[in-house]
C-alpha cells in the first residue's frame, strides 16, 4: 500500500536514527551541521514552524508553484475551449444579438476554472508532494516521537542515507546537543 | 521590542538626506522642471487653450492618483497594524503629504473647466433632458464644494498622520501609534468615497451622458497600482545612491512586488467587469463610451492598455525571483508608471479628439509640470526627517521581517 505508508527499502533493520533536541533554536543549529555534514535523507520535525528552518536545513523551493501555473493555466484554457466548443461550434445559438464567438462572456468561466485549477493543483499538489495521507510511519513507533505534536524537537536521519553509519550518525547527532538519541526499527 | 531599539539599528547616513547630495537638490530641480514646463504650457496653451485643458488634466490627475494612493497605503498599514512595510511608509507619507499642493495644481483645471466640461454649458443642458435630470449634481457650484470637500478631507488625513508620524520620532509615544489606528478605518471609508465622487466629477462627466457604477473603483485600482509602482521605483533608486542600504531588503522589495502583482490583477478584473457589463447590456448610452475608444488609432491604445496594464505584468511580475530582484522591479514599475498614465490619458482625451488618438507637445510639458510640482515637493519633504519613521513601535519587526 504506498499511498498510506511510506515506500522504504527493504532489508535494513533500521529506519534510522532519531534525536530529540531540548529546544527550536537547538533543532536549528543541528540542521545546519546535518546538512553540512552532507546527509540528503533526514527530516526535522517540530510542533510549530520554525523560521529559516528550511535554509538550516538546505532544502530547495518546492515545486509546487510549477503545478500551481500548469493546473491554473489548464483550467482557464479548458474553461474557454469549452466554451468557444459549445457556442462557436456544438450549438451555435445567437443570444442576445452577440456573436457566436463572444469572448467576453466566456472570461467569467475562464477565470472561475483557473482559480479552480490552481486552488486543485495547490492542494493535491501539496498532498502529494508530501505523499500524504500516510497512515503509518516507522517514527510513530518511538514513544518520545509522540511530543512532536506538543514540546519535542526531533531529526531523523534515514538508514538509506548514502551517508548513514549506525554509529557515526549517532555520534554526529549527540554531538549537537541532542538531549537522546534512539535508533529506531524499520517497521 | 523597546520604543528606541531602531535608531541603534540604522545609522543616520543610511537614513537621511546629505546636504549636497543629488537628493537635497532634488526640490530645487524639481521647482525649475515645473516652472519651466508650466511656462511653455502657458505659452503653448494660449494657442490652444482646450489642448491645455485636457492635457493638465491627464497629468494633473495622473500624479494626484500617486498622492492618493500613498494615503491608501499608509492607512492600511496603520488599520492593519502591518510590520513588514514600516520601513517604506516615511516614503509613502512623504507622497501623500504634497495632497494640499494639489489643491492648487487644480486651478488651471478651474479655469479651464468650461472647455473640460459639457454640463457647464447652461443653454446646451436646458435643450437636454438628460442633463436637465443631473442638473441638481452637475451644476457649477456644487461642483465647487464638492472639489473643496475632497481636498479638505485629502489633506486632512494625509497631513495629520504624516506629521504625527514625525512627532512619533522625536517623542516614540506608542500613544500616537494607537490612536492614528483607531481613525485608519474610518478616514480610509472617507477616502473611498470622496475619491468615487471625484472620479465622477472630475473624469466621468466629461461625457456627462455617460455613466458606469463601477468608475471609482476603476480609478482607485489604477490609483494604488501606480503608487505601488512610485514607491518601488523610489525604494530601488534610493539604494542605488546608498541610501535605506540593510533598511529594506529582498523580503520588502518581496511584498511590495506582490501588492504590483495583486493591484495589477486586480485593476484588470475591475477594468474588465466594466468593459463586459457594457458589452453585455449594450445599451447605447453606456456603450459609446467604449465605441469611442474602439474606433481610428484610440483601438490601438485600448489593446495596448489591455496588454501592458494586465496580460505582460501579470507574468512579468508572477516568478518569485522578479519579486526579490530591484533591477526587474524598478523596469516593471517604470513600465506599470507609463501604463497608468495611458489609462488615464484614455479615459480623458477622446472626450477631445473622438477621431483617434491625438499626441501633442502640451502631453509632455503639462505632465512635466505637474511632475515637477509633485516630485519637487515629496523631495523637500523628503530633506525634513529621516527616511524611516525611526521610532515606531514595530520598526524592529519591519527590520527583521521575512517572507514565511
Amino acid at each position: 500500500m504506498p499511498l498510506l505508508r511510506p515506500s522504504l527499502p527493504e532489508g535494513s533493520p533500521y529506519f534510522g536514527a532519531l534525536a530529540e533536541f531540548a529546544t527550536p533554536a537547538d533543532l536549528y543549529r543541528a540542521c545546519t551541521r546535518v546538512r553540512d555534514a552532507g546527509y540528503t535523507r533526514w527530516d526535522a520535525h517540530s510542533p510549530f514552524p520554525v523560521h529559516g528552518l528550511d535554509g538550516a536545513m538546505g532544502l530547495r523551493r518546492s515545486k509546487l508553484p510549477w503545478i500551481i501555473l500548469v493546473m491554473g493555466l489548464g483550467g482557464a484554457a479548458t474553461g474557454f475551449l469549452l466554451q468557444t466548443w459549445v457556442h462557436s461550434f456544438a450549438y451555435p445559438l445567437t443570444i442576445s444579438g452577440k456573436p457566436h464567438f463572444a469572448w467576453p462572456a466566456y472570461v467569467p468561466i475562464t477565470f472561475e476554472l483557473g482559480v479552480l485549477g490552481g486552488a486543485f493543483g495547490a492542494v493535491f499538489g501539496m498532498l502529494g508532494l508530501n505523499k500524504l495521507p500516510m497512515h503509518h510511519h516507522p517514527l510513530f513507533e518511538d514513544e518520545r516521537f509522540a511530543r512532536v505534536t506538543d514540546d519535542g524537537f526531533f531529526i531523523s536521519v534515514e538508514s538509506w542515507d548514502p551517508r548513514f553509519d549506525a554509529e557515526a550518525t549517532v555520534r554526529l547527532l549527540k554531538g549537537l546537543g541532542a538531549v537522546r538519541v534512539d535508533l529506531v526499527e524499520n517497521t | 521590542m523597546s520604543a528606541g531599539k531602531g535608531t541603534e539599528l540604522l545609522p543616520s547616513e543610511r537614513i537621511s538626506i546629505r546636504a549636497g547630495s543629488a537628493w537635497a537638490r532634488l526640490p530645487w530641480i524639481g521647482a525649475g522642471v515645473g516652472a519651466a514646463a508650466l511656462a511653455a504650457s502657458l505659452l503653448l496653451g494660449t494657442s490652444d487653450p482646450k489642448q491645455f485643458a485636457f492635457s493638465w488634466l491627464v497629468a494633473f490627475l495622473f500624479f494626484l492618483s500617486l498622492a492618493l494612493g500613498a494615503i491608501y497605503f499608509v492607512l492600511i498599514l496603520y488599520a492593519m497594524q502591518g510590520g513588514w512595510g514600516i520601513v517604506v511608509r516615511r516614503l509613502a507619507e512623504n507622497m501623500m503629504a504634497t495632497v494640499p499642493l494639489f489643491a492648487i495644481l487644480f486651478i488651471p483645471v478651474l479655469l479651464t473647466m468650461r472647455s473640460l466640461y459639457p454640463w457647464l454649458d447652461v443653454a446646451a443642458v436646458a435643450k437636454d433632458h438628460v442633463l436637465l435630470g443631473k442638473e441638481p449634481y452637475l451644476n457649477r457650484s456644487f461642483f465647487l464644494v464638492r472639489a473643496g470637500i475632497y481636498f479638505l478631507c485629502w489633506s486632512l488625513v494625509a497631513l495629520a498622520y504624516a506629521r504625527a508620524s514625525r512627532r512619533q520620532d522625536a517623542t516614540g509615544d506608542l500613544a500616537i501609534s494607537a490612536r492614528l489606528r483607531r481613525f485608519a478605518g474610518p478616514s480610509i471609508v472617507a477616502l473611498g468615497i470622496t475619491q468615487t465622487f471625484a472620479s465622477i466629477d472630475w473624469i466621468m462627466s466629461l461625457d456627462p451622458h455617460w455613466y458606469s457604477t463601477i468608475f471609482g473603483v476603476y480609478w482607485f485600482a489604477g490609483s494604488l497600482v501606480s503608487f505601488f509602482a512610485l514607491l518601488t521605483l523610489a525604494v530601488v533608486v534610493l539604494q542605488r545612491t546608498g541610501l535605506l542600504r540593510n533598511v529594506v531588503g529582498p523580503e520588502h522589495y518581496h511584498d511590495l512586488g506582490k501588492l504590483l502583482f495583486a493591484f495589477t490583477v486586480f485593476w484588470a478584473y475591475i477594468g474588465f467587469s466594466q468593459y463586459f457589463l457594457i458589452w453585455y447590456g449594450n445599451i447605447p448610452e453606456e456603450t459609446i463610451f467604449f465605441r469611442e475608444r474602439l474606433t481610428g488609432s484610440w483601438q490601438g491604445a485600448s489593446f495596448l492598455l489591455a496588454a501592458g496594464h494586465f496580460v505582460i505584468p501579470f507574468f512579468f511580475f508572477m516568478p518569485r525571483t522578479i519579486k526579490r530582484r530591484p533591477a526587474a522591479l524598478a523596469v516593471g514599475s517604470v513600465w506599470l508608471l507609463l501604463m497608468n498614465f495611458l489609462d488615464l490619458y484614455w479615459l480623458v482625451m477622446p472626450s477631445l479628439h473622438p477621431g483617434g488618438v491625438h499626441v501633442t507637445l502640451l502631453d509632455l510639458t503639462t505632465l512635466a509640470a505637474v511632475g515637477g510640482a509633485f516630485v519637487g515637493s515629496a523631495a523637500w519633504l523628503m530633506r525634513r526627517a529621516p527616511l524611516v519613521p525611526v521610532r515606531d513601535p514595530r520598526l524592529s519587526e519591519s527590520l527583521s521581517f521575512e517572507n514565511a
